[in-house]
């Protein structure tokens, strides 16, 4: 099987105070460079990649170097191409290059399309920027755009994403994220005395996201992902299904030849390094906790045989199940998987079936 | 040297003191004047040589030790300072040690004046015929006040304190005096060396190579090398292989102890439990006719179950029991099951304190994780068949419907305070079902309040309640006196429908409502949150008598988990699998050993 290349694209215009990616402010310089670098390290790998994803960062912001980029990228015929993008800083002159460069999917980062909340969230673009940017998309190409939407920020309700997701609907899009926000330590939110909606509010939004996002053919595949049948990001289901993937830049995290191994979060080591610098990550990888963690995850769940094959207790497994509520999980016997209700409480339950 | 007449020149004499007032800085720098220990080779505070001793500041268990003072008047002196231990939970120790001796060292602190404990320990020493010589300590404090503290010592003990010297124990200023009063106040030791044997055991400890080592005063005769010996109590017998003195840096061996004297006896003695302290030592072939007095069998008084957190220390942890065991006979143990907590020991202690004292050392010397139950006293039961049980456990407890007369432990207790707080310690002590006895005034500002009070009342947290009542200054002392006839239920605690027997616990009717309240709202704020909710009900004989709901789970997820970043979703499990390993499975409740903790401390 083919394995995945991912290509971290560290650079923003600026921070979103509720982001803890790594990133650093754009430069053209710094981009030159860091595109040599990346082109560099892609030496290493002999290998024909099937799927290729720039994230970010603000990935768009280098559609230039991501053209260059991509002609020293061997690949799959059918590869899936994904370049992140950001409403404000995509247009008809970057989206139509990037489609001729061969990219095929885009993602964009909507959060909302409520100007309010968008406000809340310190972001850059309004909601009309945000539908203008899908539409250009479309008209130079893309039949495969993803919208990231966030739930649970500030001035949210059930009946606001509701309406978000409306307004999405009539867009040409087939795939959605819908993340729950998290505060993460280190980021400006975790600072600021925000007005978040209570635990319950957030798993009402999400649980009715979910459903209406169903209604509308947008089936939920992953806990934060749903996409029209077939349009399922190819690159990031080889992260839940222990598939190999190469990770290239700083903070970028590899699975390559059954090792586990990630590069510091230090684009200067980065640039002038011949070669990135790993980290070996000491756990095992592959084993039967990450698979069941990973493939919990997914509305496909795991496959009680392929858990007991990486060595896995599986007749443990089943017992602990009498210890999860009913309405958290289903299993027949062999598939195992959690409803939306257990995803939400889904660490709990990894937690309870593997220990 | 001068001359060392026997036994003219021996001083045996203890040292009173309130906690902090002192007493092992001030038995420090007689060490040092007695040229005993060089100032190099001190360690802080010699005598209390446990580490948790000197962290606590308090003496858990007695110990002497021998010394040489060669006096103004050109004589030689033997001192042996016998350390007592300063807790109300070691009484009977403490009586036992004051009574091998026949002075004590008083020292009041010369800003703080008497303290209570310090009163108790006074009284009783004086009920001993012990003469008293006080010491003023701590003068170098700008707020000393000397003149007042020796008016205080008058008027309260009514002891001459005129001439009681003035020192800091501290910086070393004057504690030539407190020798030189203790050669002329403290009367050299009676007894005839000739007589039949008689000698009391103030403390054993257990040496790996020797047995147990037992620390005697001799009261009547002479005891050598290669004699049998008897214990008058437990009627074991041995044959002496080595006996002498204390010295500061470990035993120093000699062919005989006599009357008067303090020293140690070895005997090839294999269980501590041979050597009861306040027992008499005689000779098995020249029997004494009678012990001395004042011998008790100390009995525990406060049960608790000890469980290891991780149930495979089992093994670990009895170990470890039987090792404190060696060198401490107050303490029993023996194996129980609970449902909840699976195997671990029913252990029974002095007091509270001597509970927690385990505990610690448990934990810290042995590096064991516990969890332990709420401590019980004892109770007594007569059946409707006319069996008399006596119950520590309350797994134990018959049903209703068996029990003709329940009985449970009472105390006499001494409370000693300022005036100032009577009437909220008098409050404290109604409100734990006591019995005034009566009031006495100690002086205008003193006062010693006399109760019955129920031990189980007590045991808890009453020293605590105390103190913050009286901002610090009570204290207490307390003997059990007998059972008397009580309304006790036994209460029972359920998650999610089951009973946790861990969790039951006897307690009065009038006070079972309030406590079922708290301990059902103590484990719902200590037990997180599950899957699904769970019911936390306190039941009497299966009726319901209070609940409270821990609300199911809602959310805990990890939403985002892409860019390959798999680490954290690594680390949330391996954190989530640390946390259940400390948790216990009860049914389908996962109940952390923090709130098996948090329930032995419902008055916080």
């Amino acid at each position: 099987m083919s394995r995945g290349l991912y290509i971290h694209i560290p650079f923003c215009l600026s921070k979103c105070p509720y982001c803890d990616f790594y990133s650093v402010k754009y430069s053209c310089e710094t981009a030159e460079k860091y595109k040599d670098a990346v082109i560099r390290n892609l030496l290493c790998y002999n290998e024909k990649f099937d799927t290729v994803y720039f994230g970010g960062g603000t990935p768009v912001l280098l559609w230039k170097e991501i053209c260059e980029i991509l002609e020293h990228i061997s690949m799959e015929e059918n590869a899936e191409i994904t370049v992140e993008a950001n409403p404000c800083c995509s247009d008809k002159e970057n989206l139509s290059a990037l489609k001729k460069a061969g990219v095929n999917r885009i993602s964009f980062g909507i959060q909302s399309l409520n100007d309010k909340e968008l406000m809340a969230l310190g972001r850059r673009h309004d909601a009309k920027t945000a539908v203008k940017a899908v539409e250009t998309a479309y008209n130079c190409g893309f039949d495969n755009i993803s919208a990231d939407i966030m739930l649970g920020t500030q001035g949210q309700s059930v009946k606001s994403v509701e309406s978000t997701i409306n307004e999405l609907s009539l867009l040409p899009l087939c795939h959605i994220s819908a993340y729950m926000l998290k505060i993460e330590e280190n980021t400006p939110f975790a600072k600021m005395r925000l007005n978040l909606p209570d635990e319950e509010t957030v798993c009402d939004i999400y649980l009715s996201a979910v459903e209406q996002l169903e209604n509308i053919g947008i089936h939920q595949y992953e806990i934060s992902n749903f996409a029209e049948s077939g349009k399922e990001c190819r690159h990031n289901l080889k992260y839940w299904n222990c598939e190999e993937y190469v990770g290239i830049g700083p903070a970028a995290h590899s699975y390559y030849k059954s090792e586990r191994f990630f590069v510091d979060r230090n684009i200067d080591e980065f640039i002038n390094a011949e070669f990135q610098a790993t980290h070996k990550e000491t756990d095992l990888a592959g084993g039967c906790d990450e698979y069941a963690m990973l493939r919990l995850r997914l509305t496909q769940g795991l496959m009680l045989s392929e858990y007991a094959k990486r060595g896995g207790n599986a007749e443990a497994l089943e017992r602990k199940l009498s210890l999860i509520p009913q309405h958290f999980f289903r299993f027949n016997g062999e598939r195992l998987y959690l409803t939306p209700e257990g995803f939400l409480v889904s660490n709990s339950i990894i937690g309870t079936l593997l220990s | 040297m001068g001359m060392c007449n026997y036994p003219e020149n021996i001083r045996n004499f203890c040292i009173i003191a309130h906690i902090d007032h002192g007493k092992s800085t001030l038995a420090d720098r007689i060490l040092e004047m007695t040229k005993t220990v060089a100032q190099r080779d001190m360690e802080e505070q010699l005598l209390d040589n446990m580490e948790l001793e000197r962290e606590r500041g308090i003496t858990i268990k007695a110990r002497a030790v021998r010394l040489n003072y060669t006096a103004k008047d050109g004589n030689d002196y033997i001192f042996n300072l016998i350390d007592t231990p300063g807790h109300v939970d070691f009484n009977y120790e403490v009586s036992r040690s004051l009574n091998a001796c026949e002075g004590a060292i008083l020292i009041v602190d010369a800003s703080q004046g008497i303290e209570a404990q310090t009163l108790a320990n006074t009284y009783l020493a004086i009920e001993q015929d012990l003469e008293v010589v006080p010491v003023i300590n701590k003068i170098d404090l700008p707020s000393a006040r000397p003149d007042e503290a020796k008016e205080e010592i008058e008027s309260v003990i009514g002891i001459p304190a005129d001439d009681a010297p003035c020192v800091s124990a501290k910086l070393g200023i004057n504690i030539e005096a407190v020798m030189e009063q203790i050669v002329k106040c403290v009367p050299p030791p009676k007894g005839n060396k000739d007589a039949k044997l008689k000698a009391l055991i103030f403390d054993s400890y257990y040496d790996a190579y020797k047995g147990v080592i037992v620390h005697i005063r001799v009261k009547e005769g002479t005891v050598k090398v290669g004699d049998k010996i008897r214990m008058m109590a437990t009627k074991a017998e041995f044959q002496v292989t080595e006996l002498g003195y204390m010295g500061a840096f470990g035993l120093i061996s000699a062919d005989e102890l006599k009357a008067g004297e303090v020293g140690y006896i070895a005997a090839s003695i294999k269980s501590i439990g041979d050597t009861k302290v306040g027992d008499t030592v005689t000779l098995a072939d020249d029997p004494a006719d009678e012990p001395l007095a004042g011998y008790r069998n100390v009995n525990p008084m406060v049960f608790s179950g000890i469980y290891p957190a991780d149930g495979s220390k089992y093994g670990d942890l009895r170990d470890a029991l039987d090792k404190l065991q060696l060198n401490d006979a107050s303490l029993s143990f023996e194996p129980e099951t609970s449902i909840a907590l699976g195997f671990g020991f029913r252990c029974g202690f002095l007091g509270l304190l001597h509970m927690d004292i385990i505990q610690e050392r448990l934990e810290r010397e042995y590096n064991l994780d516990l969890i332990t139950t709420a401590p019980s006293v004892v109770y007594r039961i007569t059946k409707t068949n006319g069996d008399v049980v006596m119950i520590d456990n309350p797994t134990n407890y018959p049903d209703v419907s068996e029990i003709q007369l329940a009985e449970e432990p009472m105390v006499s207790a001494h409370i000693f305070s300022p005036s100032d707080y009577v009437g909220s310690i008098m409050e404290l002590c109604q409100d734990r079902r006591g019995v005034f006895k009566d009031m006495k005034y100690m002086d205008e500002k003193r006062v010693d309040i006399h109760y019955e009070l129920p031990l189980n009342e007590i045991v808890y947290d009453f020293f605590d309640a105390l103190k913050s009542r009286s901002r610090g200054y009570a204290s207490y002392d307390y003997e059990v006196i007998g059972f008397a006839p009580s309304k006790l239920v036994k209460l029972d605690v359920m998650l999610n429908g089951d009973v946790v027997d861990a969790l039951s616990f006897i307690v009065h009717a009038d006070k079972a409502y309030p406590r079922a309240r708290r301990i059902t709202e103590k484990l719902k704020e200590n037990i997180p949150r599950q899957l699904f909710e769970v019911p936390v009900q306190a039941a009497i004989g299966g009726k319901i008598i209070a609940r409270e709901t821990i609300k199911a789970m809602r959310k805990d997820v990890l939403a985002k988990c892409y860019g390959g970043d798999i680490t954290r979703k690594k680390k949330l499990l391996e954190k989530q699998k640390e946390g259940k390993k400390r948790m216990r499975q009860l049914g389908t409740v996962s109940v952390p050993q923090e709130a098996f903790m948090a329930v032995l401390k419902l008055d916080e």
